[in-house]
């Protein structure tokens, strides 16, 4: 077990480097390089620029280098802990993130909760009552809630909020709080604020985790143990959360793996209907703008996230199933 | 072997059990009346070939029975003290029905390797069996076990007992499902074909295991088979049952060496024997199991016997007929009446 | 009697015995009554996506910021017998706002035709014609179905266009998914080893990696002046770049299977060549499930387009798609006044939900041990 962890831990600075190359790679790829858009900013702003000055700014930050070498210097910036400076916001990127970085790390964690208390309940009821009412409800909720962008349950929500109710479920605070100091009221507000977010979020998820489960639980009830635990005596409901629901939650603590990546996607995108204090906004406007060492920023810490996500459940599923426990 | 039990009470008696499974095609009759009794401290065992119901009547006895099957008819009357419950009367979910399962009637299941649950230890499932009826603490829950599994022979116990299913033998898994059916000392234990994925060094030991565990806790088997060899070895008296319906029953005796019925006596020629001739062709029985749908009307043995009376055997149903003391048989040649249509 | 039914219920078996693989899918598929329905949907969409002018009432790209925010004229057939109309749209100048507010009204009907002649367009570049399935009776006269945006364009013949654009991005991204899976799937499976290894990573990292994200990257990276078509190539091909992996995985999980199967090894025993082996013995096996999966994928690839050109970062206008069309129901005063923007999603959601009704009933249908 702790080889096996001290293992994926030795990968994970691996994996980070492969990453930040990738994106490297990526912000590199538009037209021009930052210099580019900063001279364009300047000027538009009614400031020039002399050309030995550019030169003088190319040769400071590298630009003439080769691709390789302008990769490490970014690379032994990043070590230092050093994100480079945002153009349009004229402020250090750590900074920009920093202030962000939590609240989005709180959305995903209360979306993922909530997805989980929702999809692992409402699956055991459906595979114990399969083809009742109940369960048929439930698989035409899941068809919709797969099929529904969440953008699109945002905007009808806070459409029909404000259509009928006038009220704005934007933000994560009432308007009073946004700037405030953090307090315990500020921090109730924003329980009181950020389920239903987590809860768009989290839809299409659940409607997947409620069909995996579902399945899941109804190939284990059918296996020999749960005859022999009946047969033991057992209360059917203790027996059911005892046995094959205790199993048929493992393969649902594998799907951590693909479905945290998702669950930030979506958080980026209903941050931005939702005009959520989010990373994902911040990336969608750095892409815009063409502020790529941000956009670049953001990228990796999307990618760190979501491998330390994946590794806390590859371990929780170590810990859950002894099978793969002792194989290691 | 003597019978020692004509005079007793049964502790089971199965009487004209009919299980049913309604399907989308159409309704099974997995078992179609099947009557037998088990006495206290004896071996019932029912042999067939699979798919001939020998297992859902035992479920039937549990009430495990899963859906769509269910108890069209019948009863299954089950000793309390003076009195007779009908377990075919009770709810599957019942206090009752949860109260015998386990305590009063154990199941020994038909493949040990699944029949543990993989992520729990085999001793964890084994306590909470002796927690639910015994009402026993942790501790000496988990002394018990330890106990039992000395019993039934595997050593290291107090190791062994935080295993996983997976980590032990075949033979081993199959001693502990034996381990955990015996924790509550059962009146009655279904054996469902206990030996049948095991190997066969292991699979004598195992009956071994079985006959002197019956003898030191004094408990009734039921036990299911699709080999008559084994059934010689153990039984007391045997219940020979074909497409759900019972051919003939009778002491073990009286079936090995007097068989009326002409499916008993072609499963008995199908046995090699240490004076079969090498390289002999076995004589198979001949044709094949019908399909569930497929029931043929009359006997339904009647497409593959040898003896079959035309016109007779193709329409009517022979009904159950006693010829001694305990055996019987159903079957126009030794004087079955036709059942009622 | 008894016999018939022996007879009867033997004809059966012999039916299912001769019948094709593909002819055993149908006939499961069938019963799905569902996704029959579901695929009926599809075939509609996909005859828009064929000729999107045919359906469309005008032209989707035809602004008049007079008409701004009209909302929808539903179609009626009757008026005393068959008559078609739709309300017409009363404008009135708000004194407050000097915003002008449409409604409808019903006792004033504009009548429409089916199949009357319109705008002329061309049919898949082959002919020029100007039927179109509906259209006002007085040509000069513009109807709004569906209503008009802000600038006043009409949403039901924008919809037509864009289900054009939405529709073919989802099935290229995923032949192009498809492509890929197989190949790369069908390599790693086959040969193992080190090829095997160096996949497997592959796809592990590309499913790490959020999506939605990346595919904003790349295509915040595509240069501003590209045209419309190629900017919709690169983002089917972006689509694809994450999308081959799922298949990719289970395409080698079957081939891994499959190379133990007994016939196999008697094919390569009879001396088969490799490349024979694949196409002839192994590929069949699963081509009824790599379908399935592809009709899975395509809602998902459809739902990203959407996302990705609903933050502006994926097709571009003026080109239209449902994404581009939801563009418009992003600001939360303009939905309150004009509801009717939201009706693309709703498109959006109908085909998805087809998609996905079909993928499972296809593959329910083609796994040959279920019953």
């Amino acid at each position: 077990m702790t080889r096996y962890i001290t293992h994926r831990l030795l990968l994970l600075p691996l994996l980070l480097l492969v990453y930040s190359f990738v994106i490297f790679v990526i912000i590199q790829a538009p037209p021009g390089d930052f210099l580019t858009s900063y001279v364009a900013t300047l000027s538009a702003s009614g400031t020039s620029i002399s050309a030995e000055q550019i030169q003088a700014l190319r040769h400071q930050y590298g630009l003439d280098q080769p691709f390789v070498v302008q990769y490490l210097y970014w690379l032994r910036e990043l070590l230092h802990g050093n994100f480079g400076l945002s153009l349009e916001y004229r402020r250090p990127n750590a900074d920009l993130i920093g202030e962000q970085l939590g609240l989005t790390v709180a959305l995903a964690v209360m979306s993922f909760v909530l997805t989980w208390i929702i999809a692992v309940p409402a699956g055991i009821y459906s595979a114990t009552h399969q083809r009742s009412v109940v369960d048929h409800v439930l698989t035409v909720i899941n068809y919709i809630g797969v099929a529904t962008p969440n953008f699109m349950l945002a905007l009808i929500l806070m459409w029909i909020a404000f259509a009928y109710f006038g009220i704005s479920i934007t933000g994560l605070y009432s308007p009073e709080y946004t700037d405030a100091p953090w307090s315990m009221a500020k921090f109730v507000n924003l329980l009181e604020h950020i389920w239903l977010p987590a809860l768009v979020i989290g839809i299409a998820g659940t409607a997947r985790l409620t069909r995996i489960m579902r399945a899941n639980l109804l190939d284990e009830l059918n296996k020999p143990y749960v005859v022999t635990a009946r047969a033991k005596g057992l209360r059917e409901w203790r027996l059911v959360l005892r046995y094959p629901a205790r199993l048929a939650l493992n393969p649902l603590v594998s799907t951590i793996g693909w479905y945290l990546p998702q669950l930030f996607s979506g958080s980026l995108i209903v941050a931005t209907v939702m005009n959520l204090p989010n990373i994902g906004p911040l990336l969608l406007r750095a892409l815009i703008n063409q502020d790529m060492y941000l956009a670049g920023a953001i990228l990796l810490i999307y990618s760190f996230l979501t491998i330390v996500g994946t590794l806390l459940s590859d371990i929780a599923l170590a810990m859950m199933d002894p099978r793969i426990r002792m194989g290691m | 072997m003597p019978l020692t039990h004509t005079a007793t009470e049964p502790l089971l008696s199965v009487r004209g059990l009919h299980v049913a499974f309604r399907m989308d095609e159409g309704t099974v009759h997995a078992v179609d009346g099947v009557s037998f009794d088990v006495h206290p401290g004896q071996v019932v065992g029912i042999v067939g070939e699979s798919g001939c119901g020998k297992s859902v009547t035992t479920r039937a006895v549990l009430q495990l029975i899963d859906p769509p099957g269910r108890i069209a008819g019948g009863e299954i009357l089950y000793r309390q003290g003076d009195a007779f419950i009908d377990l075919a009367r009770q709810s599957p979910r019942s206090r009752l029905m949860r109260d015998l399962r386990g305590a009063d009637i154990a199941l020994i299941p038909q493949e040990p390797m699944v029949a543990f649950s993989p992520v729990h230890t085999v001793g964890a499932q084994i306590v909470e069996a002796l927690m639910l009826h015994e009402r026993l603490s942790r501790n000496a829950a988990r002394d018990r076990t330890v106990e039992l599994f000395r019993d039934v022979g595997i050593s290291m116990a107090e190791t062994r007992i935080d295993a996983y299913s997976w980590q032990l033998s075949g033979g081993l898994r199959q001693r502990a499902m034996i381990a955990m059916a015996l924790s509550c000392k059962p009146r009655l234990l279904i054996a469902d074909e206990p030996t049948t994925a095991i190997d066969v060094t292991t699979q004598a030991q195992i009956l071994a295991l079985l006959r002197d565990l019956k003898q030191k806790y004094q408990t009734a088997i039921i036990f299911i088979t699709h080999d008559l060899g084994v059934i010689a070895q153990m039984a007391n008296f045997v219940v020979v049952m074909y497409l759900g319906r019972v051919m003939e029953e009778g002491p073990v005796d009286d079936i090995f060496h007097a068989p009326k019925h002409p499916y008993t006596k072609a499963l008995l020629r199908s046995i090699p024997s240490l004076q079969t001739e090498a390289r002999t062709v076995l004589p198979a029985i001949s044709g094949t199991l019908p399909h569930p749908f497929n029931r043929p009307s009359g006997c339904p043995f009647h497409p593959r016997c040898t003896d079959m009376v035309p016109g007779r055997c193709t329409t009517l149903v022979p009904a159950l007929r006693a010829l001694g003391p305990r055996q019987a048989v159903s079957c126009f040649l030794h004087g079955s009446e036709a059942e009622p249509a | 009697m008894q016999l018939d039914a022996t007879v009867a219920a033997g004809a059966v078996e012999e039916r299912i015995a001769v019948a094709s693989n593909w002819t055993l899918i149908w006939w499961r598929f069938r019963r799905h009554r569902l996704a029959l329905f579901s695929a009926g949907v599809l075939i509609c969409l996909y005859i828009v996506v064929l000729c999107p002018d045919f359906f469309a009432t005008q032209d989707p790209q035809q602004t008049d910021a007079r008409q701004a925010f009209i909302p929808t004229q539903p179609l009626h057939l009757f008026d005393g017998g068959w008559n078609p109309w739709v309300p017409a749209i009363v404008g009135k100048r708000n004194p407050i706002t000097l915003r002008m507010e449409w409604t409808t009204d019903p006792s004033r009907k504009t009548h429409i035709e089916f199949f009357t002649h319109g705008q002329p367009y061309r049919v898949l570049g082959l002919f020029t014609t100007s039927i179109h399935l509906i259209g006002a009776t007085d040509p000069a006269q513009r109807i709004f179905l569906l209503g008009s945006d802000r600038l006043g364009r009409d949403q039901w013949s924008r919809i037509m266009h864009g289900t054009q654009t939405s529709m073919t991005v989802g099935l290229v991204a995923v032949t192009l998914s498809v492509i890929l899976g197989v190949v790369l799937g069908g390599i790693s499976g086959y040969f193992g080893g080190i090829i095997d290894q160096v996949i497997q990573r592959l796809i592990e990292l590309l499913q790490s990696v959020p999506t939605i994200p990346v595919w904003l990257a790349l295509s915040a990276a595509l240069p501003r002046d590209w045209t419309p078509t190629q900017v919709f190539l690169a983002i089917t091909v972006i689509l694809s770049l994450v999308g081959w992996t799922t298949l990719g995985r289970e395409v080698r999980g079957r081939f891994l299977a499959l190379r133990e199967e007994d016939f196999v090894l008697a094919a390569r025993l009879a001396g088969c060549g490799r490349m024979r082996i694949i196409l002839r013995h192994m590929m069949p096996t699963f081509l009824s499930h790599i379908i399935a999966t592809s009709s899975l994928a395509i809602p998902v690839a459809i739902i990203s387009e959407t996302s990705l050109s609903f933050l502006g970062l994926g097709i571009r206008p003026p080109a239209i798609s449902w994404g581009v069309l939801l563009q418009e129901a992003q600001n939360i005063q303009t939905l309150a006044l004009a509801p009717w923007l939201l009706i693309p999603g709703l498109v959006v959601i109908v085909a998805v939900l087809a998609f996905n009704l079909v993928g499972d009933g296809l593959r329910d249908a083609s796994d040959p041990y279920s019953h």
